[in-house]
């Protein structure tokens, strides 16, 4: 990606007193292409950093769309094609685990990284058991000494399955006769039988019902607490990340626009996609996200964005947010990724817009040779290679 | 256990159904068998009496009765496998005629079925498997190929060059004609040479669809979150091949391959006819031909039941592999 004109900040923690600690996940430049056979590419995850410190709990937010699920797919060594890790290190315990391939990277996962996903309803076989689900797992990680035997496999299932708060006599269970809520407790156990140091949850709690949303991400931050792992929990939903969370990452267009230690941003925030997102926060009523007051969907993730991919629906945007891709820099108790709050270092703005904002760019004149689209600038890919920024 | 009630149930009810409709069917259709039958004495040129008329309604079994006490008869037919005679083959029973057919139909069409049905979705699995990659395109290239010959076509390459030309099989039949069918290996030996040629038709006919079939839930299963979720947990991909995707991939496929089974019976009218081969395909031939009713209406229901009960031992097979229909 030739973002050398403007690299992003290495998006490092913010500034806290255990800094220096090493941290368990560090991935640089990430940047992943969906490639299908037919149709355009759709670069969905851009340039993106990311530095978990063991333990922390970190939220992922954003619109759905916005490459959340892509993001925790390439840290965790599951994209599939047609998604592709174009570029970009992932250092999981000081290993860059980016090039890992078969075997090596099976292993990786035992005592390592792993996965939560989605829907409850359909991460586990439909033909195999409780108990099953936990042999294979078992068995496939198998060490010198250990043996899974029906007993064992049975003891350590009853155990695990008693961390996420559920009877042992689910073992004998089938997929079909659990609730979702079940389905997606067992999907946790089965992922924590593997005793990860990281577990990315990615909607964990989506396809549930309220009730049983508000038990599984009880269960889950009881467990984070309980058992130390470091946890990314991808939500489009700001107020459940809120609650649960030390540092929330908040991507917009494929990438992290803030990044803010959970408590700062409840207070308010510093670029105006997550001071949107709030306002939603803030009707708890609110299914999906509304941007409320702000029209129009995020750019089109096949096409190069040359300036802040915020622009057509940023109600401060200028002419340089046409032209220019804000750096991730420090602002507040984090990072944010916006020109006219990093220069103003402004308070931010609840509600109305302060006279100095001009409209949307939409609507300026300025620039004769603005493509239809202001904030979009779409570049020769002729090569493949995404060129951004050129004037 | 309720599954299985309702599936018994269903079985009673189309057996019964199927079996009232073969009793209704001839009685509804214009034209009698009577007439066919008389027809084609008057068309070799002989004047029809009374007399045999009456004789051809006796010889047939034409009903005067009631329907109520037809369809009481009709009943106690089957259970007692009683027929009639046929007119093709005037010298035994269409029971006796149907039961020296069967054998060669089942072991022929039922073997080269279940082979091409092991065989087909085994490399389905594999081409799945290895979706896009070489391993993938060879058995795909391969399946189009041979899918793409129509069976009765093959069948006589087949027959023109290595029977014909090269003479490495027979030309024709089940078996030496002249040799009595029994169970000794002489004669098995000779069965099998002779079989080997329509099997083989049939087999390579047959395959693609199994192995389309499995590829393609392969690749769809091979999508569902159960597959990503076992990947994320480091399962072997052996593992998740076999137990994960293709085991789910089978489900769909268990239901076609009962149809086929209960289709062996219907033989394969082509293939059967191109090598003249004994069997119940070559039987339907000739009853269909020759207008040939109390023939026709056996065989009919020989296939319908079969058909049935192949699809009801399938479903109680089913309640085995998916647990879902376990209630
Ligand atoms: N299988 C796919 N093929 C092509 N594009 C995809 C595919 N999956 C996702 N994308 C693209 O990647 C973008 C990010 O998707 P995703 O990571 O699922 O978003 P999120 O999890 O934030 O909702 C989407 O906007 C979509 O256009
Ligand atoms: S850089 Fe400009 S367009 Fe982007 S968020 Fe900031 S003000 Fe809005
Ligand atoms: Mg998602």
């Amino acid at each position: 990606m030739a973002t050398s004109q403007h690299p992003r900040e290495p998006s490092s923690p913010p500034p806290q007193p255990e800094a220096s600690e090493s941290p368990l996940l560090a991935a640089k430049g990430v940047n992943v292409v969906y490639e299908p056979a037919r149709g355009v590419r759709i670069w969905s995850v851009r340039d993106v950093n990311v530095t978990l410190r063991p333990g922390e709990f970190v939220g992922l937010v954003g619109e759905s769309g916005c490459g959340k699920s892509t993001l925790g797919f390439a840290l965790t060594r599951m994209l599939r094609p047609p998604a592709r890790l174009r570029s970009g290190e992932i250092f999981f315990d000081g290993k860059d685990i980016s090039l890992l391939d078969g075997e090596d990277l099976r292993r990786q996962r035992r005592g390592g990284f792993a996965l939560v996903l989605q829907s409850g309803m359909n991460t586990l076989n439909p033909v195999r058991t409780v108990a099953h689900h936990f042999g294979d797992i078992l068995k496939a990680h198998k060490v010198e000494g250990e043996h899974w035997g029906q007993a064992e496999i049975r003891n350590r299932g009853t155990e695990l399955l008693d961390k996420v708060q559920l009877d042992a006599s689910l073992l004998d269970r089938y997929p079909h006769e659990l609730s979702g809520g079940m389905r997606q407790r067992v999907s946790i156990a089965l992922a924590l039988s593997l005793q990860p140091r990281m577990i990315i949850f990615d909607e964990p709690t989506t396809a549930l019902d309220v009730i049983a949303q508000k038990a599984v991400m009880q269960t889950i931050k009881d467990l984070q607490r309980e058992d130390g792992f470091t946890a990314i929990l991808i939500s489009h939903d700001l107020g459940v990340v809120l609650e649960a969370t030390d540092r929330v990452m908040v991507m917009y267009a494929g990438e992290i626009v803030e990044d803010q230690p959970s408590r700062s941003l409840v207070g308010g925030a510093h670029h105006p996609y997550t001071e949107a997102l709030l306002r939603c926060y803030a009707d708890p009523r609110a299914e999906e996200i509304h941007l409320g007051g702000i029209p129009g969907t995020p750019p089109d993730l096949s096409l190069s964005l040359a300036g802040c991919p915020f622009t057509p629906r940023c109600p401060l945007a200028e002419d340089i947010c046409r032209l220019k891709d804000p750096p991730l820099a420090a602002l507040g108790n984090g990072l944010a990724a916006c020109h006219v709050r990093a220069r103003k270092d402004s308070a931010p703005v609840d509600g109305g817009v302060p006279a100095t904002v001009r409209q949307p760019t939409a609507q300026t004149s300025a620039d004769a040779e603005a493509p239809p689209t202001p904030s979009r600038q779409v570049l020769a890919d002729a090569d493949g290679t995404e060129v951004r920024d050129v004037h | 256990m309720r599954y299985i009630l309702r599936k018994v149930a269903l079985f009673v009810i189309t057996l019964w159904a199927a079996i009232t409709l073969n009793f209704a069917l001839p009685r509804l259709m214009p034209g009698s068998p009577v007439d066919a039958a008389l027809a084609k004495i008057a068309s070799t040129g002989q004047a029809i009496t009374n007399t045999q008329r009456h004789a051809i309604e006796v010889q047939l079994g034409v009903p005067h009765s009631n329907v109520f006490s037809q369809y009481g008869q009709y009943w106690k037919n089957i259970f007692t496998l009683n027929f009639g005679r046929s007119y093709s083959f005037p010298t035994e029973t269409v029971t006796h005629t149907i039961g020296k057919a069967l054998p060669w139909t089942i072991v022929l069409v039922g073997s080269t079925t279940i082979i091409a049905f092991i065989v087909g979705t085994l490399l389905g699995v594999y081409a799945g498997w290895r979706r896009g990659k070489a391993g993938d395109s060879a058995v795909t290239i391969g399946a189009t190929f041979f899918g793409a010959f129509p069976p009765f076509w093959l069948g006589l390459l087949l027959l023109y060059l290595l029977a014909f030309r090269f003479g490495v099989f027979p030309l024709k039949g089940g078996y030496n004609e002249g040799a009595t069918p029994s169970l000794t290996w002489p004669f098995v030996r000779d069965a099998i040479v002779h079989s080997i040629l329509p099997a083989a038709t049939l087999a390579i006919t047959t395959l693609s669809g199994w192995v389309f079939g499995m590829r393609n839930n392969m690749i769809n299963t091979l999508g569902e979150d159960y597959v990503t979720f076992a990947e994320a947990n480091g399962l072997r991909s052996r593992t998740v091949a076999l137990l994960y995707a293709a085991r789910n991939a089978l489900l769909p496929n268990v239901t076609a391959f009962g149809l086929s089974l209960g289709a062996v019976v219907g033989g394969s009218v082509l293939v059967e006819g191109v090598f003249s081969y004994p069997g119940l395909g070559n039987l339907l031939y000739i009853a269909v031909s020759n207008h040939d009713f109390p023939l026709m209406q056996a065989l009919f229901l020989v296939i319908t039941v079969s058909m049935l009960v192949a699809i009801f031992i399938v479903d109680l097979l089913y309640v085995r592999l998916d647990p879902r229909v376990r209630r």
